[in-house]
């Protein structure tokens, strides 16, 4: 393993499904996830993932890559723009984890998280066991 | 944005277990298919109790603590004048089905930023023994009109 090595590739397809069934797991029934009118009333573009489900989504190439769900130490994102959901269709997120550095057993996997293109989470790093 | 919260002594919310099936309704929602997060023989043969939660599955626990600052008579704010900005989570040990957790929260700071106030709210989450799990930190932006 190299500084700079991509470890891990993977895309998602977030539908509304997918949005209501994270809302139910975690407990997150903020309506902006799934009601078109109350997230137009509150200024949004649209119905939006929660962040929360992107930053978990986001951790799962890693987690295959290292095998062991257990192996993350730390993980931290910054919520940069929002993923829109549209009522029909999907949106595909886009994730790319490279090694951004290793020290004494613990490598610093940094992650590109896009949707078409634009980047949704910033200063995504996950640092797992090695 | 009530600036004193910062600082305040919470109480430590009240055990929360670790249910083997929420673990697993949560890993499907997150896309989790790693047998460790599913499968009991899968995380026993790979050294752990039972099987374990993806590692965003702690803002579950956390929430209780959010709840608990929202709750606040003198917070002034409300959940729904909250964006989440940032989230981090560092672990000593990963969370398994059976554990029973107590969050702690501590709003370690606030911060004006053009009108709205940026607070992190940091919630260390232990188990019945006392020992740190994890550590969970969020900067919550609540916007200016709160």
């Amino acid at each position: 393993m190299n500084i700079g090595d991509v470890v891990a590739e993977k895309t998602f397809e977030i539908t509304r499904d997918t949005l209501v069934r994270y809302a139910g797991a975690s407990g997150d029934f903020n309506a902006i996830h799934y009601r078109d009118d109350i997230a137009t009333e509150v200024g949004l573009p649209g119905v939006l993932a929660h962040g929360m489900l992107t930053m978990g989504l986001a951790a799962q190439p890693v987690v295959d890559w290292i095998g062991d769900p257990g192996k993350v130490l730390d993980y931290t994102v910054r919520f940069t723009r929002p993923v829109l959901v549209p009522a029909t269709g999907h949106a595909t997120l886009t994730v790319v984890a490279k090694v951004g550095a290793i020290d004494d057993g613990v490598a610093r996997i940094d992650l590109t998280v896009t949707v078409d293109e634009s980047t949704v989470l910033g200063k995504a790093q996950a640092r797992v066991a090695v | 944005m009530n600036p004193e919260l910062q600082g305040r002594a919470f109480a430590p919310t009240a055990p929360y277990l670790v249910g083997r099936e929420k673990v697993r309704e949560f890993s499907r929602a997150v896309f989790a298919s790693n047998p460790i997060n599913n499968d009991v023989d899968a995380a026993r043969a790979a050294g752990y109790a039972d099987i374990v939660a993806p590692p965003t599955f702690a803002i579950v626990i956390q929430q209780l603590t959010l709840d608990q600052l929202v709750a606040q008579p003198d917070s002034g704010f409300a959940m729904t004048d909250l964006v989440h900005g940032e989230q981090r989570f560092s672990y000593t040990r990963p969370i398994v089905a059976g554990d029973e957790l107590t969050a702690t929260l501590a709003v370690t700071s606030i911060k004006s930023l053009g009108g709205n106030a940026m607070v992190t709210a940091e919630t260390t989450i232990s188990d019945l023994a006392g020992e740190h799990v994890v550590t969970a930190s969020s900067v919550l932006v609540v916007r200016a009109d709160a």
